[in-house]
């Protein structure tokens, strides 16, 4: 079976310097991958080139979504393709309504699929059930994107717009970071509920603890932008133990 | 021609759909302008004698009067003499639309504003239109209507035809013929413009609305506008504007002047959307206009909501003189300023009365080379006790090449009175676009979406048939703003 994801090889640089080098990574639909690795070993790098952001340059290497060549597609393409990025920041944008936003995104995803767009009333019903089994109060849907959002709220309206817009792959970015161990609960619940047989997904972590809760099929370690080592959920816990110093100099020698 | 800048004005083309002009036989005065010229429009339009005295004597200050240069807008010299001042569709006097120039029904067709009552009630419904095609009004609908409900909504010329009287009492009452430059030369020469009286008691049962249209040549539109809310009378009007898209740049001096007595209410928004020139800054419209309102009765109430986002340059202060004790004065902006269009626009709030209230809330966008000025004031006379303003003022920059600027002039001479004046400046974020994109929408949608975000306190106040259109108008501004 042809993977969803196949990342070959691949170099990336940011303001002129390498920060990916040589990254090889193949996900398969329905898998969820775990890439971890220590500050500056290009987890981030990698979330962005692959959702297609500005100012990261692809010098090498190929990166195939679904078969097609996912480099050569600008960014709103990509989304509307099928893939997500949860980012680790959620930006806030005064004065957009949260229900507005999210239907102006699912309707342009749906408008790619040749699927009829949602007016206001019947968004309002899907996305109303959809919040609800998230744990996003309905009251959030109204207020400006983000805006005053807790850190906890943020994290799980990128579940409920992941929820929203179905993609085939998700890539998850530090989606556990800032979150207090209840609402870490919550985010890693709605994660779990998205698993899905057509879909994958990439969570980019620095900690093992969201793998306690979301178990990936695969885990890979990440260091000075190239993947050092491969394993089982197993991996995680032997980072966790043995720090990624030793890990990843064990995996040097 | 290169083959990029076919490409641009192809691009232009599409961004300002209005720029297409009208076919149409025109009556015209002669070029340039004169004592004979302002004799040449008032006996077109049969007026009294007193009408044409008060146009003279704003001639002849007018041309004792320099061009103000204070505001921060830059334009070559206007030559006021190599313009046509009157310029009117050839047509008899009308008793029934059917009689209108199909050609101009067309354009007001194409324009999205249906002229036949029938179709309006189809559409939008509840919005009655008067019709200004250069410098006459060409129809006015849902006049029966309005009549049973006491309402008088006329075009200017039909007013001092018929309504002689109250012209007279309220003509220049509020923006006298000697006020300022552009005002005092709207005075000499105004055309037509559109002429409410709401008489006491009565809350107008739709929206009004004017739509002018500029169509000519090397003509300049000048229209004024009058409305009246007597003693607890309410209404709300709309104006809207386009202008085909020409090199030469053309000038409108309009006037508005609005009068609300005892607890009556006017709501007066304008959509702004004159052809803004193309991308290197050639033609579009000079706007400068001169809107006023006066809050003479008391507990009366007077707003202004204006989304500009055409024209080549915008001068304008809608302002409110809050004379009547508890009146109150509000001022919503949106002033869009991309490629090389420049805006310096604000209020003026005086309170005069005790316990007047002003709310000012100002958005101003700059995208392109566009510069956008507001500019504002606030004063508060002695006997103004327990007066209060809240000013907010924020601008939002796309790219670094536009310019935001925020002049606020503050004069208090109460110690009773709170004046308070916040002003704040974003860019729209890489981040922020990022994101919309990430999400699958296209930069443009993203920045319309962020725009409008930006203006939500200020669409809310338009009327809801309006809000929308709006809020598309202001996406299309924009159009090309981001790379």
């Amino acid at each position: 079976m042809a993977a969803l994801l196949e990342i070959r090889d691949l170099h990336a640089t940011v303001d002129g310097k390498p920060i990916l080098n040589g990254l090889d990574l193949a996900i398969e639909t329905g898998q969820v991958h775990a890439v971890m690795g220590p500050n500056g070993s290009g987890k981030s790098t990698l979330a962005h080139v692959l959702a297609g952001r500005e100012g990261y340059d692809v010098t090498q290497g190929e990166v195939l979504f679904q078969g097609q060549d996912l480099l050569a597609l600008p960014a709103e393409e990509r989304a509307r393709a099928g893939v997500f990025l949860a980012f680790q920041y959620p930006v806030e944008i005064p004065g957009v309504n949260t229900a507005t936003f999210l239907r102006t995104a699912v309707n342009s995803v749906r408008k790619h699929q040749g699927l009829p767009e949602y007016d206001a009333m019947q968004f309002l019903k899907v996305v109303r059930e959809a919040a609800q089994k998230i744990g996003v109060p309905q009251e959030m849907l109204k207020r400006s994107v983000n805006v005053g959002f807790s850190g906890g709220e943020k994290k799980r309206h990128e579940v409920l717009q992941m929820a929203m817009l179905q993609p085939k792959l998700a890539v998850l970015d530090e989606t556990d970071s800032g979150l207090d161990i209840d609402a870490l609960r919550q985010v890693a619940d709605g994660i779990n509920a998205q698993r899905a047989p057509d879909r994958g997904m990439l969570i980019i972590t620095h900690y093992q603890r969201l793998l306690d809760y979301v178990k990936p099929d695969r885990v890979h370690v990440l260091s000075k932008g190239r993947i050092v080592r491969s394993g089982g959920p197993e991996l995680a816990l032997e980072l966790e133990e043995r720090g990624y110093a030793d890990t990843v100099s064990g995996a040097a020698a | 021609m290169t083959q990029t800048s076919t490409a641009e004005q192809v691009q232009a083309l599409e961004r300002y759909k209005y720029g297409f002009v009208t076919e149409i036989e025109s009556e015209t005065a002669p070029k340039g302008l004169n004592e004979d010229t302002i004799r040449f429009i008032s006996a077109k339009k049969e007026e009294p004698e007193w009408l044409l005295d008060w146009r003279l004597r704003a001639y002849r200050a007018w041309t004792e009067m320099e061009e103000p240069d204070w505001a921060k807008i830059f334009y070559p010299p206007i030559d006021y003499q190599d313009a046509y001042y009157y310029s009117a569709p050839k047509q008899k006097t009308l008793q029934s639309l059917d009689e209108l120039d199909p050609e101009i029904l067309k354009t007001y067709e194409k324009l999205g504003i249906p002229l036949r009552e029938q179709e309006m009630l189809a559409g939008v419904a509840n919005v009655a239109v008067d019709a200004v095609f250069d410098s006459v009004s060409v129809a006015t609908t849902f006049k029966k209507k309005l009549e049973e409900a006491g309402v008088i909504f006329c075009s200017f010329s039909e007013a001092v035809r018929n309504h002689p009287e109250l012209v007279r009492k309220y003509l220049g009452s509020v923006v006298p013929y000697s006020d300022n430059y552009f005002a005092t030369l709207n005075s000499a020469v105004f055309s037509d413009g559109s002429f409410v009286f709401v008489p006491k008691g009565v809350r107008c049962p739709m929206e009004l609305s004017t739509y002018f249209r500029i169509n000519a040549a090397q003509t300049g539109q000048f229209e004024r506008t009058l409305i009246i809310a007597e003693d607890g009378a309410y209404v709300s009007y709309l104006e809207g504007c386009t202008a085909p898209m020409r090199d030469e740049n053309q000038l409108h001096a309009a006037v508005v002047e609005l009068v609300a007595l005892d607890d009556a209410e006017i709501k007066y928004s304008t959509v702004q959307n004159w052809y803004p020139g193309d991308a290197e800054g050639r033609g579009g419209i000079y706007n400068f206009v001169t809107k006023r309102g006066a809050c003479r009765g008391r507990n009366s109430k007077i707003s202004w909501t204006q989304v500009e986002t055409g024209s080549a340059i915008t001068w304008k202060y809608p302002s409110c003189i809050l004379q009547g004790d508890n009146s109150v004065g509000k001022f919503y902006s949106i002033a869009i300023t991309n490629n090389r269009q420049q805006a310096d626009t604000g209020t003026k709030m005086i309170h005069i009365g005790k316990n007047t209230r002003s709310t000012i809330i100002s958005k101003g966008i700059s995208a392109g080379r566009g510069q956008a000025t507001y500019r504002g004031l606030v004063k508060v006379l002695p006997k103004a006790t327990g007066a209060r303003n809240h000013t907010q003022c924020d601008s939002l920059l796309i790219g670094d090449k536009c310019g935001a600027h925020t002049v606020p002039y503050i004069e208090s001479r109460n110690r009773t009175a709170i004046v308070e004046h916040e002003a704040t400046t974003s860019k729209i974020s890489e981040d922020q676009l990022f994101y919309c994109v990430q999400r699958g929408l296209s930069k443009e949608e993203a920045v319309s979406m962020i725009v409008n975000g930006f203006c939500r306190e200020v669409l809310q106040e338009l009327p809801m048939e309006f809000a929308v259109e709006a809020q598309k108008l202001v996406g299309i501004s924009l159009e090309g703003s981001v790379g």
